[in-house]
C-alpha cells in the first residue's frame, strides 16, 4: 500500500500512474507482449533464466505497458529458448537461442526502442501466440 | 506497486468463498512459493463475477482466462501448466451445456457476453481491499471531477439528464430526489444508504458492497456535495458480514487518503460515513422503516409525506438511495448523462442488476442494459432451463413483484413494462420457475414470508397477508372452495389499496399475478384436488413405476420412515400409510422410477 498521507487532486493521477501495469495486464492491453516459450524443452535450455532476466529488466526499467506472458513449446525444439515480440497490429516477431544477456538487448533495442535485433531473431510474422 | 507477469484474480464474493474460494488462494499462493514464482505472480481475491453457478472461479490476466468450479487438488497442475509451461487447461474451463470445446476467455463466454457493466464493472477485476487499485481503474476520478468543476446544481442536473431511477424497487428519479433534497430546508442534512436487502434469491447489493465498495462511497461522496450534507450512513444487514468487512476497510482506506472527513482532496469540502447494522427486517427496506431503524427505533414506516428529503433522520433533510443507485452516480458524473442515458429505454435508462436464480443453468449475477427482454435474459444469458424442463413463469422484484407467465417472455424490460404486467422491478430478483413448480405453492410461499415480515401497523396487511396465505394453504391441502378464490382476490385487492407502505401495497402482487396468468392452476387444486407439478404433498402419493425399477434398493435406504417395501433386483413398493411425501426417495432414484401421482383416496367433495 501506498503511504498514508491525505490526498490532493493530482495525486489520484500519481496512483494511477504507478498502478499502470496493474490495468494493462488485467485489460490484456499491453504496447507490446513478450512471450517466453516455456515447454519442457525450453525450461530444459534454460527459459526460465531467461524470463527471470527479462522481468529483471521490466522492473528496473520501470515499464508498465509491457505483458510478459509465457507459452508452451513453439515447435522449434532444438532452438530453444524462444521469445516472441508482438506490437499491436504489427506481425509478431521470433528470437531463437536466448540467453539472458540476449533478451535484455532485445529488451531494450526492439521492446523499448522498435529497433528489431537482426542477428537474433528467426522469423517475422509466424503464427499469432495464443 | 510492484509489477508481476501474472495476476490471478480468485473471486471471492460470498458465493464463490462458500464453495471454498479462499482455500483456493491458499493453495495457490503455496504452489506459487513452492515454484518460487512469487516475486512473478500475483494472487488477489475480488468481488463476486457473477457466475455463482460455476465456483470457485478464477480468472487468469493477461489474456482473461477463465477457470471454473476448482478443487484445490486442482490447483498444482494448473500452476505447472500455466504458469509454469504457459498452456492454459482446457478441462478446467467453462464448457457450456451441449457443447464439446470449452471456451478460453471469459469475455467469449455466452454468461458474460451479453451483459453490460456500469455498477459492476470493477467486479472480479480489482481486489475490493485495495483502493489503489479501484484508482487504477478511474476510481475517484468523478469524485474529484464533481468537487473542482461542477457545482451542486450542475451535479443535480447531470443525474436528472442521466435520467437515473432508484434501484431500490420502485424506481423515483433520483435527480428529483435529490434536487428536493438540495432545496429542503434544515440543517444537518444526511444521506443514507440502503443495503437492507430482504428479497428471497436476491443479492445484488451485497455484491455490490462486496466487489466494489468504494464505487459507493465515491456515489455518496459526490451525493453529499450535491445536497449540502454532512454525514452518511450505510445501512448492511448483519447477515452479510463479508460486504461488512469489506466497506469497514473501504471507508479506513478512504479516511486515510482523505477521501472522507474534513478537506476532501484539499478542497475544503467535508464528509463522514457510518456503517450502520441492521438486524434483518424485510420492512426496514422501505425507507421511513429505514429510517427508525437508523434511529434505534422499531423498523416501521410511517404515513408520507412529509417525505424524508424533507423530514428524515432526526427530523433533517435525508435523502435515502439504495447501494445500486449510489454505485451508478459516479460513473454518470465521469462519462456524462448522455452517455448512461444512451442505454435503455425511453422512460428507464442505463442498466440494471438481477440477480438469476431458480430452475435455471447459469444461476448467477448479471447486468444487462434497461430494455433486454425477458428471453434474453433467461435463454440468453441464463442458458435455458436445465433437465429439459420447460419454462413456465419467472417471478420478478421478489415477494412483492409478480409472476410473469412464459407468453410475455419477449417483454422488454423497464419499470413501466413490468408495472403494467403486474409485476414490479423491485430490487432485482429473478426466480425462475419451470413445469416442476406449482404456482398456487409459489404464491403460498411468498405469502409466508410477507405475513412474517409485516409491521404489523396496518391491518390491511398484517391481516391480510394472514388470511391470504390460510386460504392459499388450505387450497394446495385440497380443502379449497370456488368461493375461496372471490374471498382471496377481495383480501389481496384491499391489502393493496389500504396498506401504508410498499410491503403491504405490493404484498398481494404474488397472488394477483398467479391468478391472472395460471388461474387454472387453482381451480386444478380446487375443482380436481389435483396439483398439475405434482408438488403440493396432501394431493399427491409416490409410487414406483414397475417398468423402470431394478430393484437397486437406494430408495429404501433413502426413505426416513421405512414405507419402501422390496428385495434386491424386485420391484419396490411404497407403503403409503407410512409414507410422509417427503420425496426423498425420488430424489436418491437414478432412474426416474418414483413418481409423483395424483392422490385420489383423499378427495374430499
Amino acid at each position: 500500500m501506498a503511504e498514508k498521507k491525505k490526498l490532493r487532486i493530482q495525486d489520484l493521477a500519481k496512483i494511477r500512474e504507478k498502478t499502470k501495469a496493474l490495468t494493462t495486464i488485467r485489460e490484456s492491453e499491453g504496447r507490446a507482449k513478450v512471450t517466453v516459450h516455456m515447454g519442457t524443452c525450453g525450461i530444459a535450455a534454460g527459459a526460465r533464466e531467461v524470463m527471470e532476466a527479462l522481468l529483471d529488466e521490466v522492473r528496473k526499467n520501470k515499464v508498465q505497458d509491457v505483458i510478459v506472458a509465457t507459452s508452451g513449446c513453439a515447435g522449434l525444439c532444438n532452438r530453444e529458448p524462444m521469445a516472441t515480440v508482438e506490437f499491436k497490429g504489427q506481425p509478431p516477431v521470433k528470437y531463437v537461442d536466448l540467453t539472458p544477456q540476449k533478451i535484455k538487448k532485445i529488451f531494450a533495442e526492439h521492446v523499448l526502442c522498435g529497433r528489431l535485433v537482426p542477428e537474433y531473431a528467426l522469423a517475422v510474422g509466424s503464427e499469432t501466440v495464443y | 506497486m510492484k509489477q508481476y507477469r501474472a495476476h490471478l484474480l480468485v473471486c471471492a464474493g460470498t458465493g464463490c468463498v462458500s464453495c471454498g474460494s479462499f482455500k483456493i488462494k491458499e493453495a495457490l499462493e503455496k504452489e506459487i512459493r513452492k515454484r518460487k514464482l512469487q516475486d512473478e505472480i500475483l494472487v488477489i481475491a475480488t468481488g463476486c463475477n457473477g457466475f455463482c453457478e460455476r465456483g470457485p472461479i478464477l480468472m487468469v490476466h493477461p489474456d482473461g482466462v477463465f477457470y471454473q468450479q476448482l478443487k484445490v487438488s486442482d490447483i498444482p497442475f494448473l500452476v505447472e501448466e500455466h504458469l509454469v509451461k504457459g498452456r492454459p487447461v482446457k478441462k478446467l474451463m467453462y464448457i457450456p451445456p451441449a457443447e464439446k470445446e470449452p471456451i478460453p476467455r471469459m469475455k467469449d463466454i455466452e454468461f458474460f457476453k451479453h451483459q453490460r457493466l456500469i455498477v459492476l464493472r470493477n467486479r472480479g477485476r480489482i481486489d475490493p481491499e485495495r483502493i489503489d487499485e479501484y484508482i487504477a481503474f478511474d476510481g475517484y476520478e468523478a469524485l474529484a471531477k464533481a468537487l473542482t468543476e461542477m457545482t451542486p446544481e450542475a451535479i443535480i442536473a447531470e443525474i436528472t439528464a442521466a435520467g437515473l431511477r432508484g434501484r431500490g424497487g420502485a424506481g423515483f428519479p433520483t435527480g428529483k430526489k435529490w434536487a428536493a433534497g438540495r432545496a429542503a430546508k434544515g440543517s444537518p442534512k444526511y444521506l443514507i444508504c440502503n443495503g437492507d436487502e430482504g428479497d428471497p434469491g436476491a443479492f445484488m447489493d451485497r455484491s455490490v458492497l462486496e466487489a466494489d465498495p468504494h464505487a459507493i462511497l465515491e456515489g455518496m461522496i459526490i451525493g453529499a456535495k450535491a445536497l449540502g450534507a454532512e454525514k452518511g450512513f450505510i445501512y448492511i444487514r448483519n447477515e452479510y458480514p463479508l460486504a461488512l468487512h469489506r466497506m469497514d476497510i473501504a471507508i479506513k482506506q478512504a479516511r486515510e487518503y482523505g477521501l472522507l472527513g474534513d478537506d476532501i482532496l484539499g478542497t475544503g469540502f467535508a464528509f463522514d460515513v457510518e456503517v450502520v447494522r441492521g438486524a434483518g427486517a424485510f420492512v426496514s427496506g422501505e425507507e421511513t422503516a429505514l429510517i427508525a431503524s437508523v434511529e434505534g427505533r422499531i423498523g416501521m414506516p410511517r404515513q408520507r409525506p412529509p417525505y424524508p428529503a424533507n423530514k428524515g433522520l432526526w427530523g433533517k433533510p435525508t435523502v435515502i438511495n439504495n447501494v445500486e443507485t449510489w454505485a451508478t452516480v459516479p460513473n454518470i458524473i465521469l462519462r456524462g448523462a448522455k452517455w448512461f442515458s444512451a442505454l435503455g429505454t425511453k422512460t428507464s435508462k442505463g442498466t440494471k442488476i438481477f440477480s438469476l436464480v431458480g430452475k435455471i443453468n447459469n444461476t448467477g449475477l448479471v447486468e444487462v442494459p434497461m430494455g433486454i427482454s425477458l428471453r434474453d435474459i433467461v435463454f440468453g444469458i441464463g442458458g435455458g432451463i436445465p433437465g429439459g424442463h420447460e419454462f413456465k413463469a419467472v417471478q420478478i422484484g421478489g415477494p412483492s413483484g409478480g409472476c410473469i407467465p412464459a407468453k410475455l417472455l419477449d417483454l422488454p424490460i423497464d419499470y413501466e413494462s413490468l408495472t403494467e404486467a403486474g409485476a414490479m422491478m423491485g430490487s432485482g430478483g429473478m426466480i425462475v420457475m419451470d413445469d416442476k413448480t406449482c404456482m398456487v405453492d409459489i404464491a403460498k410461499y411468498f405469502l409466508n414470508f410477507l405475513r412474517d415480515e409485516s409491521c404489523g401497523k396496518c391491518v390491511s396487511c398484517r391481516e391480510g397477508t394472514q388470511r391470504m396465505w390460510e386460504i392459499v394453504k388450505k387450497i394446495t391441502e385440497g380443502k379449497g372452495t370456488e368461493k375461496d378464490l372471490d374471498v382471496l382476490e377481495e383480501v389481496a385487492r384491499t391489502c393493496k389499496d389500504a396498506s401504508l407502505c410498499g410491503l403491504g401495497q405490493t404484498a398481494a402482487n404474488p397472488v394477483l399475478t398467479t391468478l391472472q396468468y395460471f388461474r387454472h392452476e387453482y381451480e386444478a387444486h380446487i375443482l380436481d384436488k389435483r396439483c398439475p407439478a405434482g408438488v403440493c404433498q396432501a394431493l399427491i402419493r409416490y409410487v414406483v413405476v414397475a417398468e423402470k425399477c431394478t430393484g437397486c434398493q437406494s430408495c429404501k435406504n433413502a426413505c426416513p420412515t421405512q414405507a419402501i417395501k422390496g428385495t434386491l433386483k424386485d420391484v419396490h413398493l411404497i407403503d403409503q400409510t407410512k409414507c410422509i411425501k417427503c420425496g426423498a426417495c425420488q430424489e436418491a432414484c437414478r432412474f426416474e422410477a418414483i413418481e409423483a401421482q395424483r392422490e385420489e383416496a383423499i378427495q374430499i367433495i
